[in-house]
């Protein structure tokens, strides 16, 4: 039930992307979406143009400061982690229901990494790397109420993964 | 029934021939507009909720207006397999009561939480008949939040009505029955000397909602049927209708219809409560449960209580009196003004409106007719504002529009009736094409009414929709009541019989809902916070599985060990954290129900295994893509034997793989 909204939601939000998007506030509030939908809404990148940026994807994360490496942080984060994200990611290579962590931060920004974990329904519907996931993987990334901190601490977690120190 | 439909059909007949109109066919009752009027668009939303009594299924239900589309059902009373309220060990307590667990009720009217005479959005209570119990719904969350049992009471049936600011709800019984503690082993026909009819006042707090039986009056044995609390001027008093002032005790259609009047029954229950504070009433001994909800467990718990205090009619001499009311009074309604107490008699003709401002000059004045079992009857001209001349016959029920008009249901004569409350005279009368009942118009019995809509729930059935066997499907009607002529829009099917409803603006409610629960905010003793924390632990020959669900599986899902005559508790917290993504849980061969997980919350489900084999177990609700992939096993072995209690996710060779974990014994 819920996949169908999504679906329906999706075609609609690409739809109103390639006419310009400008009155997306008109658009059905499906239950699963109306949030992220208002946070896309109010992100600097999709204001009153349709492009996409995707180094930077959808959301409110904007210039990420990783100069240096908190581990007090990275420690927040695995703790979020093993509660909301760990039942589906790994921290390896390996894919379990989505891909596994190993390497995400030398594969993408830190802005579009938050971005996405916090804002991910809308994301999939117009980023070209994660149109090419949901072909592999068939199950959307659940919006798991991340706090902004909470984000910026996994993404230190995933650094820390990946090698920071 | 037949008869009497046929009887009701006859009479409208009748009375528009009377009245010298010609019939209204309904082909002709419902006007160009009415369907774009009631058309709630793909992705639109309705205007009002309105929460409708479930009636005898013991749920109360969601409708939007003015589609009439059914938006939720919400169990209070009784046990519902869809999300396993009263099945699953966390919402069980919510349906225990002094005779045990009770797993049904018949539920009537509604109330919402009210500030300043106004609705405010805050909680919804419920009343059941049966076993006499008021609940508190919380409209955050849409879920039963306490149920509170009433002593000295049976036939719960003029509650739960409300003060002006939710001070206290108010609970009459039907049935007078004798006192809990005197002896109820006596025999029927001493009715007159040994059974009492207990009003029960349930004090609410303001931050909670949280109900506590403050204490109760003794009243003489009569049938209590509806209420209303007074507002504004009148906000310090409760008005009761009252029938059966004969105190009959069998075949009450000819025995209790015997007098020419009976009572609205005026109480002060700012007095009474002031009574109570200084010492007066004597302390009832006595069981009730108290069941609550607890948000943050996302369990119940029921307290027996022990003890009320109980008002008696000497007490409260100068804060209760009676008011006769022409035959049988059903309904008993309060404008919005406060100034206007209308009484409705089921066998009457007429509609006699009362003043407030004229109760208090005949009280003041001593303007007596004389007592009624230790209470002064104030004499009915000397309250009285005006009478309703030829409304229509079987006056029910009464709402308010805001403008000064009321509407009154007839149930005889099956219409509709709008009449002005000043000058008393009718204004305009539709048709229901079934017996009707109950009214309702959002707001329509507080200080501020919505006065837009106004629908009419039926008593009994009638042929609306396409036959559905012997029983008929239940009906409401929509009337726009916007002009000077009401304006049939729509009927709508509904769960029988739709007792009273409440109605507010849908933003009231919407902007507060709770979307799904935090999981960090999860104190559920056997919550699961991640898939690392799961496990299964064996104590004797129970079996406690700590399990979490997420798009798209279980953790752990295969799971071997347990054994015939263990009682296993799966405890499954899903660890979604977005709104709308519950996820079931289901096991073969158990005799219970499924459980129904909303996001971030725990819920547990006892099952009993009677013979060894393999059990699948799935997630109910579609969740995603793979939620049909969403199943795990559990084996289980003959009792005694040893076979190792190990589960795992995910331990394939050939896959991706996890380590099978030991089960812990305590």
């Amino acid at each position: 039930m819920n996949t169908l909204k999504t679906l329906a939601f999706s075609m609609l939000t690409l739809a109103l992307f390639s006419c310009g998007g400008d009155k997306k506030t008109d658009s059905i509030p499906t239950a699963s979406t109306t949030e992220t939908t208002t946070t896309a809404t109010e992100a600097p990148a999709a204001s009153g143009t349709n492009e996409y940026d995707p180094k930077r994807g959808l959301g409110p994360h904007e210039n990420v400061d990783v100069s240096k490496f908190d581990p007090a942080m990275a420690a927040a984060g695995k703790k979020i982690a093993e509660v909301k994200c760990t039942s589906c990611h790994k921290p390896t290579e390996e894919k379990l229901v989505g891909p596994g962590w190993k390497g995400v931060t030398q594969r993408q920004t830190p802005e579009w990494i938050m971005n996405f974990i916090s804002n991910p329904d809308p994301m999939i519907d117009v980023d070209p790397e994660l149109q090419k996931q949901l072909e592999l993987c068939l199950v959307r990334m659940p919006n798991q109420g991340l706090a902004d901190n909470e984000a910026r601490e996994i993404l230190e977690y995933m650094r820390e993964i990946d090698g920071a120190k | 029934m037949k008869s009497l439909k046929l009887l009701g059909l006859s009479t409208v007949v009748a009375i528009t021939a009377l009245t010298g109109c010609k019939p209204k066919g309904t082909e002709t009752a419902v006007s160009g507009d009415a369907a774009q009027k009631v058309y709630v668009a793909p992705g639109k939303y309705d205007e009002f909720y309105n929460f409708v009594s479930g009636g005898f299924n013991g749920q109360v239900n969601v409708y939007g207006l003015p589609s009439g589309r059914l938006l939720k059902v919400l169990p209070v009373f009784s046990v519902n397999p869809e999300n396993g309220y009263g099945y699953s060990e966390e919402t069980k307590p919510m349906l225990e009561t002094s005779h045990g667990f009770i797993p049904w009720d018949d539920q009537h009217h509604l109330s919402l939480s009210q500030t300043n005479a106004e609705v405010d959005g805050r909680w919804l209570f419920a009343n059941a008949n049966n076993t006499p119990r008021v609940a508190r719904i919380d409209l955050k969350t849409f879920k039963t939040v306490e149920i509170l049992e009433l002593p000295n009471s049976a036939g719960n049936h003029s509650s739960p009505f409300l003060t002006e600011n939710t001070e206290y709800v108010v609970a009459g019984t039907r049935f007078a029955v004798p006192m809990d503690d005197e002896n109820g082993d006596v025999p029927i026909d001493s009715f007159k000397e040994n059974f009492k009819g207990v009003l029960s006042f349930i004090g609410i707090d303001q931050q909670t909602g949280g109900m506590d039986l403050s204490f109760q009056i003794e009243a003489p044995g009569i049938n209590f049927d509806l209420s209303h609390a007074g507002k504004k001027k009148s906000g310090d008093w409760f008005f009761f209708s009252c029938y059966n002032s004969e105190k009959a005790n069998t075949l009450l259609e000819v025995n209790a219809s015997q007098n020419d009047k009976d009572f609205i029954m005026a109480v002060n229950w700012k007095k009474a409560a002031e009574l109570v504070k200084a010492g007066k009433g004597r302390k009832v001994v006595t069981e009730y449960a108290h069941n609550t909800w607890d948000e943050s467990t996302h369990s119940a718990t029921s307290t027996m209580k022990k003890e009320v205090v109980v008002l008696s009619v000497e007490d409260m001499k100068e804060a209760m009196f009676m008011i006769p009311c022409p035959k049988s009074p059903h309904g008993c309604d309060v404008d919005p003004t406060g100034e206007y107490i209308i009484g409705s008699g089921k066998l009457a003709a007429l509609i006699p409106v009362f003043s407030f401002d004229k109760m208090i000059k005949a009280i003041a004045d001593k303007n007596f007719a004389g007592e009624y079992d230790g209470v002064q009857v104030i004499k009915y001209e000397a309250a009285l504002h005006g009478e309703v001349q030829k409304p229509g016959l079987g006056p029910l029920h009464t709402e308010f529009d805001g403008q000064g008009n009321a509407y009154t249901s007839m149930f005889v004569s099956s219409e509709v009736v709008k009449w002005n409350i000043k000058d008393l005279k009718v204004l305009d009368r539709q048709p229901t094409f079934y017996s009707v009942g109950h009214l309702m118009i959002p707001g329509g019995d507080s200080g501020k009414p919505f006065g837009k809509y106004l629908v009419a729930y039926n008593k009994i059935t009638k042929d609306r929709y396409l036959p559905t066997g012997p029983e008929l499907a239940q009906s409401a009607q929509l009337y726009d009541i916007s002009g000077d002529k009401m304006k049939l829009l729509l009927d709508f099917p509904t769960f029988g019989e739709p007792h009273y409803a409440q109605a507010l603006p849908g933003e009231m409610i919407s902007k507060n809902q709770v979307k799904f629960f935090k999981i960090a905010d999860n104190k559920h003793p056997y919550a699961t916070k991640g898939e690392a924390e799961s496990k299964v632990v064996r104590e004797g020959n129970k079996v406690h599985v700590y399990m979490t669900s997420i798009r798209s599986h279980f953790a752990p899902d295969n799971i071997e060990g347990i054994r015939v005559g263990d009682e296993v508790y799966f405890h499954v917290t899903n660890l979604e954290q977005d709104w709308d993504v519950p996820h079931g849980f289901a096991i073969k061969g158990n005799q219970n129900a499924e459980l129904l997980i909303m996001p971030g919350e725990t819920c547990t489900l006892k099952w009993v295994p009677k013979k060894p084999g393999m059990y699948p177990m799935y997630c109910t609700d579609f969740c995603s893509a793979l939620h049909q992939e969403m199943q795990g096993y559990v084996r289980v072995s003959p009792a005694g034997s040893n076979t190792p209690l190990i589960y795992s996710l995910n331990n394939k060779k050939d896959n991706a793989q996890s380590p099978v974990k030991e089960g812990e014994t305590k």
